[in-house]
């Protein structure tokens, strides 16, 4: 497995065990059946609340936790199969994870140079010192941080947030990641300096990095990403081209987040909010839409059985029972 | 909201020139340079700028709750004529809280986490007011219940509520002696943006009732926007533009606040590639002569890098401010 171009995730399903006894085990059903497929030289936004499942997924692709059922496939090799045998080093080469906090993700006791030089020996043993060098230079430049001589030497410390967050996207770059698993990557950031890290992101595409982005800004989604899958607890609700998600947002919930996002002289009048509810947590016995116990135009089938799929558009896809063709029959 | 509602004849508050500093071992870091605010009663005062740039140490100042290595070295900070900074320990007590509350940050960490709320709501009344127990306690639920909270939550631990609801609480016990001002540092940058609305909603209904004014420290200009009358922008320690929300979004004067401004993606409106500021936020042991500003600013001249931009009035009808030697210079061609 040489190029990457596509990751695709069918049906994947997450439970976590949380306590119950040995006879019945209780789950909490993180994320359920989503299917998302990354493409290389795209970004692919995960818009949600917190504890949405956004990150769970993440962490599934990377092969940090394995999901409970369904299927990740690499251009069409099941890696979650059995008899896969790709090994974890070989794996994570291509697909590479950003965290949020870049103050939390480097290690205050090593210099930066330390930090590129060992997940590059590790992926690459048969590199010389000199070589190693040369493309933690390299790296570095491209990430915007010249002179790069002088900010290898530097520790932590001595770099702002935003330049920290570059040094973990050339950590990930320099390893030949193909696909940049970016959790909230920006959120911890000064204001000033985010939208430098997301054209940053944004050109690195153009070299064929396929990006899943995961934010809870639904802007910046609209921004950097093509694609935007807009999740709630576990389930993906509505997804498809970015443009046609923000811009006519069909699912009460997409609805809902669109007009709760502050635009300074945008709105006069406060919109209809939905009920105030607690969010839900759910099993792997819980029913229905996720979102009925705070959607204005709940129904009863709502309440029973999960919607399906519904295609608006070429590249626009909803889960609510107010587009499906069984709601009309009813 | 509307800046004809306010009456601007006596400031409730009001910080003249004050100056912060952060004295450490490598030298005296400026937190505040001489900044001058005056926020008139019910009146919504927004303050931006990224971290560092000293909004959250003017905050604390206000109510003299910075603490060492912070030292107030300039200037003087009045509450309805009072000097703040020459109150003794007693006074300064009845003022904290019952004329100035103060809403943090991070609501996870601002409630101690092994009393209940209820407790924690009581606490505060029993403290200040001559009330008994019982009366303290019904009004404890009544404020829980202004903030959309049921009062059976009077006995439950912080820990059993989630982000949005220990915000409310927040605010609740920040609302419990009637305040004529709250100082709100970042309340909602912590939570998500559904629930953000649904406490800005409410804050506002709250505000309608009450008539408190609010001090309101934010990154996020598009929330100020909605909500502020007026917005001052700071930048390293120095208010650098001050004006209405309306004229300062969207005719801002100085380059960091059109830089600002810009970077912030749209919702709504086209779809352009954005820019932002470039370079990194100053060091503030390490200023540089003139404008703080001079290494990220694009349109840098001579002057800049010699002389410290001044505060000038810009604009008239509503009055608005900049620290720029670019707009100074063309306020002076005008006239």
């Amino acid at each position: 497995m040489t190029k990457m171009s596509e990751i695709t995730v069918e049906d994947m399903v997450i439970d976590f065990p949380i306590g119950g006894s040995i006879f019945k085990k209780k789950y909490l059903r993180a994320a359920n059946e989503v299917s998302l497929t990354l493409r290389a030289g795209e970004a692919l936004a995960i818009v949600g609340e917190s504890g949405s499942g956004k990150s769970t997924c993440a962490r599934a692709i990377c092969r940090i936790s394995p999901p409970t059922s369904g299927r990740i496939t690499v251009d069409g090799v099941e890696i979650t199969a059995p008899d896969f045998k790709m090994c974890q080093r070989e794996y994570a080469a291509k697909v590479q994870m950003i965290f949020q906090d870049p103050f939390g993700s480097l290690n205050p006791v090593h210099t930066i140079r330390h930090h590129m030089a060992r997940p590059v020996r590790i992926h690459n043993p048969h590199l010389t010192a000199t070589e190693v060098d040369a493309l933690i230079i390299s790296t570095l430049e491209r990430v915007g941080l010249s002179p790069a001589q002088q900010t290898a030497e530097k520790y932590p410390y001595e770099l702002s947030g935003g330049q920290r967050q570059r040094v973990a996207i050339a950590r990930a770059v320099a390893v030949g990641a193909q696909f940049i698993l970016a959790d909230e990557p920006i959120s911890m950031l000064d204001v000033s300096i985010r939208l430098g890290i997301l054209n940053l992101m944004d050109d690195m595409k153009k070299d064929g990095i396929g990006f899943m982005y995961i934010t809870h800004d639904i802007a910046t989604a609209r921004y950097f990403a093509e694609r935007t899958a807009v999740m709630y607890v576990g389930h993906m609700v509505e997804w498809g081209n970015s443009d046609s998600v923000t811009q006519t947002p069909r699912h009460p919930y997409t609805q809902l987040l669109i007009s709760a996002v502050p635009e300074a002289g945008v709105r006069e009048t406060r919109d209809v909010m939905a009920p105030k509810a607690d969010i839900p947590q759910r099993t792997p016995e819980s029913c229905g839409c996720p979102f009925a116990a705070r959607c204005l135009q709940v129904t009863d089938i709502c309440k029973t059985i999960m919607p399906p799929v519904t295609q608006l558009e070429e590249d626009h896809y909803v889960r609510c029972h107010i587009y499906s063709e069984r709601h009309h029959n009813v | 909201m509307t800046d004809t509602m306010i009456d601007r004849s006596v400031p409730l508050l009001s910080c003249r020139s004050v100056c912060i500093d952060y004295v450490t071992a490598a030298g005296n870091a400026r937190a505040c340079n001489k900044m001058s605010l005056d926020i008139y009663p019910g009146e919504t005062v927004g303050l931006a700028g990224e971290s560092g740039c000293g909004k959250s140490t003017l905050a604390f100042a206000i109510t003299r709750m910075h603490n060492p290595p912070a030292l107030i070295s300039e200037g003087e900070i009045l509450f309805e004529g009072r000097d703040v900074l020459r109150m003794d320990e007693d006074a300064l007590r009845r003022f904290r809280w019952a004329e100035t509350a103060m809403v943090f940050q991070s609501a996870m960490n601002a409630l101690n986490p092994v009393i209940t709320i209820g407790a924690q709501l009581i606490d505060v009344i029993l403290a200040h007011q001559d009330v008994s127990y019982d009366g303290a306690y019904s009004r404890g639920e009544e404020l829980l219940e202004t903030v959309g909270i049921s009062k059976s939550r009077m006995s439950s631990y912080p820990h059993q509520l989630s982000g949005g609801m220990r915000q409310r609480v927040v605010i609740a016990i920040a609302l419990v002696l009637r305040p004529k001002l709250i100082v709100m540092d970042e309340p909602t940058t912590a939570l998500d943006v559904v629930v953000e609305r649904e406490i800005m909603d409410e804050l506002y209904d709250l505000k309608d009732k009450y008539g408190f004014a609010i001090l309101f420290i934010s990154h996020d200009l598009g929330l100020m926007g909605e909500i502020c009358d007026r917005i001052g922008i700071m930048y390293a320690g120095n208010l650098i533009e001050m004006g209405a929300a309306r004229q300062v979004l969207e005719a801002p004067q100085h380059p960091y606040t059109a830089g600002l401004v810009s970077s912030f993606p749209s919702i709504h409106g086209p779809k352009e590639r954005l820019f932002g500021i470039p370079g990194n936020p100053v060091n503030l042991l390490n200023l540089p002569t003139g404008c703080n500003f001079q290494d990220r600013c694009s349109k840098c001249v001579a002057t800049c890098k010699l002389h410290d931009p001044i505060l000038q009035q810009v604009g008239t009808a509503p009055p608005h401010f900049a620290a720029c030697h670019l707009t100074s210079a063309r306020e002076e061609i005008a006239l």
